[in-house]
């Protein structure tokens, strides 16, 4: 039988030297709702386990000096639910976070968690993504800068460099007549995972879309950026053809496999019928920002 | 008994579990603990299919902290030649399931056991077993195991002369179904497929096992029957039933899924081999891989019936998987699927299908709802074609008193017709439906229920009180109304009574909770058990006050003189007379026991709202309302249970649960993740339309309910979904992929 460390630093740099001492055989425990699940199926047998939650930078929320947000990427969906602010300006990302889980769950899953854990099927990322959100990572080489969308290097595996801790998320500041959503194909209604999730997060200037971001997820490897569905929505008064065009563009995006929890083909359909329900939400709540 | 009269039958008396289970209180199997415990794993296959060469565990037994290793070499025998039954179960195949013998037949498949100092250690010792394999090819789906050139599972196993995977037929033949047909101005036939579902007891197999050095064993076990756990464990150890005693601990769901013994067996030879008691528990992923659930199956229904609705012919093949040993239950499906219904002409036959999946068990009604689903989806279908409302098509063959069932026996007075006008006058099928995808449908099912052997012990406490003590687990509110029942009988407060589930050392052998049999079995015994205390207590009274017993009656809990002697001793109360016992006679109480008859069969009628999301196939249930004749509610909240708790599996095996099998014959979705049980913001309110019929050969007029909420659920579903979109589906579950490609390609045939 194998004994497990539990380390609980107090501050960035002893987490950041403990965790690269431990050479790889540790894991950083947020949340720990997956990692523990993990490890309880003996999938993850780490030797060394680095609770981040006391480390202050990883559980704080703060408003940046441009009008935008930093959230430690250990801060719990419940937490962040409770924010005065933050679920107002980002709609969108707040539901995907608060759709991990149960309520239970919710008192501890974090959005670092989520993103690190490496899956597609990630509540919380499509929206992180569609938000231009950028990742603060810290290392034994120091501090470095990552788009969401490149943090995730294929399902359970992500760029963080050996002994780099994700810090935290800022969020860019918004214009007015901006909002988000994020929507979620499941079979049931709750506690399931998602089968397609798209993030769309856009900002209308007297009807005209100026800016669009989509996220798309559990249709590939990692969480997509689309591109092209926003270059569609981009500039249009998101008329039938518009949003049409960036449903097609969702669903040209989709490389998903065959499993259990749907087909190729379904996953390509609703990839589209998704983003164009979200680009609704999102453009109400724009109207209304 | 008239209802007005009735001050606790029929009342929602708090429930005694209640408390304790919302607590935390409630000891449930894996609760129990004992000083020196180990823990006991099992190792499984990691193959669907493949004959053991050999066993080496020597390396697992020199791991220090391993207290016990065993093999099916340490069980009794059962030759495959040699049938011994019990009950529907056999022991030449549950030996073989409980540890795999000459074979291993599913992936999870159990091989060996470790009694270990840790559960880790016992996992470590198990990983150290070495078993060398000679792998076979496989067979999952029916269609792959009655294939001709399908691997065979068991040698032994002949059909039509052959070696086959077909273990077993039934036939039920009523009429001449030729000629039938021959009258029909409409018949139509289809085939059906459902998938195996899983029973979903939140509480994982779980047991604690000491034996003694002279064999004299405990076992603390979740059970359907703590009887069935001794008497398996005593024909799989060898140790006699009088040197075990099974005590059965709080059961957090069984739906069936207990009525079979896996690891009560196994861990009673590692504490007979370790001298210590031995602790399993399952965990989930060993639950979905290696028990239950209830059959898949494949189907073929046809159904003739004149213009005017009168069924003139219905025919039924039903293949059931069985999983890797004989025994599904064909009888369910093919005795039932018609039952609802006087039709003359009837053959129904059934095949038991082996495969490499685990060995089914029980599930509510065996089988039932799969007759049900191909019947009841084909009469959907004649309705429509000869435009009928589908209640009414079925109002008008309706099975009632008097009819001849295909299965055997001739109806007593049934409530099915009831159940079918209430759907009929119901405001759930008279309000209109409002949504573009919204559809309705409508079903009804049949289950035999149960009755057999029951025991109760009536006590009346020394204060005044009583206990009662019964056999059967209680799954499904049987304490609560046992209570009611007993408080009526003698008159007394609910609150006097207490009932306790007793082990099988100390109250008369009980058969399983099972059948839907419980409260109509132990209402019989404990009603039998209450008339003879009301007699002692009479007798008591008598004898203080010195007149013939006969001139003393117990009423409202107390007895008093009548006749002659009418107004001349003041009356006696249960505690007046309790106290003075001893002086009296002695101790107050009394037993009955008995095979018990008379449990008439339960009839059901589902109506389902639901409303389809076309673009993304999501099927949601938006009204639901089950109409049941249930004999007499003793305890409505808990009738309404069960009513609601089978409607809820119905929706589930409709819509989204199923059993995923990967490329290599394993089970793909080990876990409720994946394995979608409907949670509760998938389900509207389940609404009851108790009907009450009463069994007239039951004291109380009991009828089992609480298996036939499952029967017609899938097939409601089912034709809610092709009244929406205007599509049959005949292939379960309706899940979203499947949902979306058949409205897809009905959208594009249209447009063609």
């Amino acid at each position: 039988m194998s004994d497990i460390r539990y380390l609980a630093p107090h501050t960035l740099d002893d987490a950041i030297a403990q965790y690269a001492a431990a050479d790889g055989a540790a894991r950083i425990l947020a949340g720990g709702t997956d990692l523990l699940v993990q490890m309880r199926s003996g999938v993850l047998k780490p030797s060394t386990i680095v609770d981040v939650k006391k480390v202050p930078e990883l559980m704080a929320v703060e408003e940046t000096a441009d009008g935008g947000f930093r959230i430690g990427a250990a801060v719990s969906g419940a937490a962040l639910e409770e924010h005065a602010k933050f679920g107002k300006v980002w709609p969108g990302v707040l539901e995907g976070l608060n759709l991990i889980g149960s309520t239970q769950v919710q008192g501890r899953a974090s959005m670092g968690g989520n993103l690190c854990n490496g899956s597609p099927a990630g509540d919380s990322v499509p929206a992180l993504v569609a938000a231009g959100v950028v990742a603060t990572i810290k290392g034994p080489n120091g501090t470095r800068e990552m788009k969401v969308e490149d943090v995730p290097a294929g399902p359970g595996k992500t760029n963080l460099k050996p002994g780099e801790i994700l810090v935290s998320f800022t969020f860019p500041a918004r214009p007015k007549g901006s909002s988000d959503a994020y929507l979620r194909m499941i079979p049931r209604t709750e506690m399931d995972i998602a089968v397609v999730g798209v993030g769309v997060s856009l900002t209308l200037d007297a009807g005209t879309c100026t800016a669009a971001r989509v996220g798309l997820g559990a249709v590939a490897p990692t969480v997509l950026l689309v591109a092209d569905a926003a270059k569609a929505l981009i500039g249009s008064k998101l008329d039938d053809a518009a949003i049409e065009a960036a449903a097609a563009a969702c669903s040209a995006a989709c490389n998903p496999i065959d499993d259990k929890r749907g087909t190729i083909e379904y996953r390509t359909k609703v990839a589209g019928v998704l983003l164009k329900r979200a680009t609704a939400i999102a453009a109400e709540r724009a109207g209304r920002a | 008994m008239n209802d007005q009269s009735n001050k606790w039958i029929g009342k929602r008396t708090v429930r005694p579990d209640g408390a304790d289970k919302v607590t935390g209180r409630a000891a449930y199997a894996a609760d129990a603990s004992m000083p020196g415990m180990i823990w006991g794993k099992v190792l499984r296959s990691p193959h669907p299919h493949a004959v053991i060469k050999s066993i080496d565990t020597s390396k697992a037994e020199a791991l220090p902290g391993v207290k016990a290793v065993a093999t099916a070499a340490d069980f009794v025998d059962f030759p495959t030649d040699t049938p011994v039954p019990l009950g529907i179960q056999d022991m030449r195949w549950m030996s073989r399931n409980i540890l795999a013998k000459e074979k291993v037949l599913f992936h999870g498949h159990p091989i060996a056991a470790v009694a270990a100092m840790s559960e880790e250690i016992a996992a470590e010792a198990c990983a150290l077993i070495e078993v060398e394999y000679d792998v076979l090819p496989f067979a999952i789906e029916i269609d792959d195991a009655i294939a001709k050139d399908a691997p065979i599972l068991h040698d032994f196993i002949q059909f039509e002369g052959k070696p086959s995977n077909i273990a077993g037929t039934l036939e039920h033949t009523l009429g001449d179904v030729d000629a039938g047909f021959a009258e029909a101005d409409v018949i139509v036939e289809r085939s059906f497929t459902t998938k195996p579902v899983h029973q979903g007891y939140i509480e994982t197999h779980a047991c604690v096992v000491s034996v003694a050095p002279d064999d004299r064993t405990t076992i603390w076990s979740s059970s359907q029957g703590q009887f069935m756990v001794r008497a398996m464990t005593t024909f799989l150890t060898g140790i006699p039933q009088s040197k075990i005693n099974a005590i059965p601990a709080e059961i957090g769901g069984g739906f069936g899924g207990k009525t079979i013994v896996y690891l009560e067996p196994v861990a009673t030879i590692l504490s007979k081999k370790s001298g210590r008691p031995v602790k399993m528990v399952m965990n989930r992923e060993e639950v979905m891989r290696a028990t239950g659930p209830t059959s898949g199956s494949k189907s073929t229904v046809k159904i003739g019936a004149k213009k005017d609705g009168t069924i003139v012919a219905g025919e039924g093949t039903f293949y059931l998987q069985a999983g890797c040993l004989p025994g599904s239950p064909i009888r369910g499906a093919a005795g039932c699927a018609f039952a609802p219904y006087d039709i003359k002409n009837v053959h129904s036959f059934g095949y038991d299908v082996v495969s490499n999946r685990s060995k089914v068990a029980a599930y509510r009604a065996p089988g039932a709802p799969i007759g049900a689903f191909a019947v009841e989806s084909v009469l959907d279908e004649v309705a429509e074609k000869i435009g009928m409302d589908p209640l009414k098509l079925r109002l008008k063959n309706a099975a009632k008193e008097g009819t001849k069932a295909a299965h055997g026996p001739t109806f007593p007075r049934i409530g099915y017709v009831e159940t079918l006008e209430a759907a009929l006058n119901s405001d759930h099928y008279k309000t209109p439906l409002t949504g573009k995808f919204q559809g309705r449908g409508v079903a009804s099912g049949f289950w035999f229920n149960a009755g057999g052997e029951s025991s109760a012990q009536v006590n009346i406490t020394e204060d005044g009180n009583v206990v009662v003590t019964t056999g059967h687990p209680d799954i499904g509110g049987s304490r609560a109304s046992i209570a009611n029942i007993t408080a009526e009988l003698l008159g007394i407060d609910y609150d006097q009574v207490s009932v306790q589930i007793g082990d099988t050392a100390s109250v008369g052998y009980s058969n399983l909770t099972g059948g839907s049999r419980v409260l109509f079995a132990s209402a019989m015994v404990v009603t039998e058990s209450a008339a003879e205390v009301i007699e002692q207590l009479k007798g008591r009274a008598a004898k203080i006050w010195g007149i013939d017993p006969s001139q003393v009656v117990w009423e409202g809990g107390e007895a008093r003189p009548m006749g002659e002697h009418s107004g001349n001793f003041p009356s006696m109360t249960l505690g007046e007379l309790a106290a003075k016992a001893n002086a009296t006679g002695g101790p107050i109480g009394a037993g009955s026991q008995s095979n018990t008859v008379g449990a008439e069969g339960g009839f059901a009628t589902h109506v389902c709202d639901v409303e389809v999301d076309v673009d993304l196939g999501i099927v949601r249930v938006l009204r639901y309302t089950c109409f049941q004749d249930v004999g007499r509610a003793i305890h409505p909240s808990y009738v309404e249970g069960q009513l609601q708790g089978g409607m809820a599996q119905g929706i589930g095996w409709a819509i989204n649960e199923e059993y995923i099998y990967n490329k290599k014959g394993q089970v793909d979705n080990p876990g409720f993740l994946d394995y979608r049980m409907p949670v509760c913001s998938d389900l509207p309110m389940l609404d009851c339309g108790i009907i009450e019929i009463p069994n007239p050969k039951h004291p109380q007029g009991v009828r089992g309910v609480g298996e036939v909420p499952l029967v017609p659920g899938p097939a409601a579903v089912r034709n809610a979904v092709f009244d929406a979109l205007g599509i049959r589906i005949d292939d379960l579950p309706l899940s979203p992929p499947t949902v979306l490609a058949a409205f897809d390609a009905n959208s594009r045939q249209a447009a063609e």
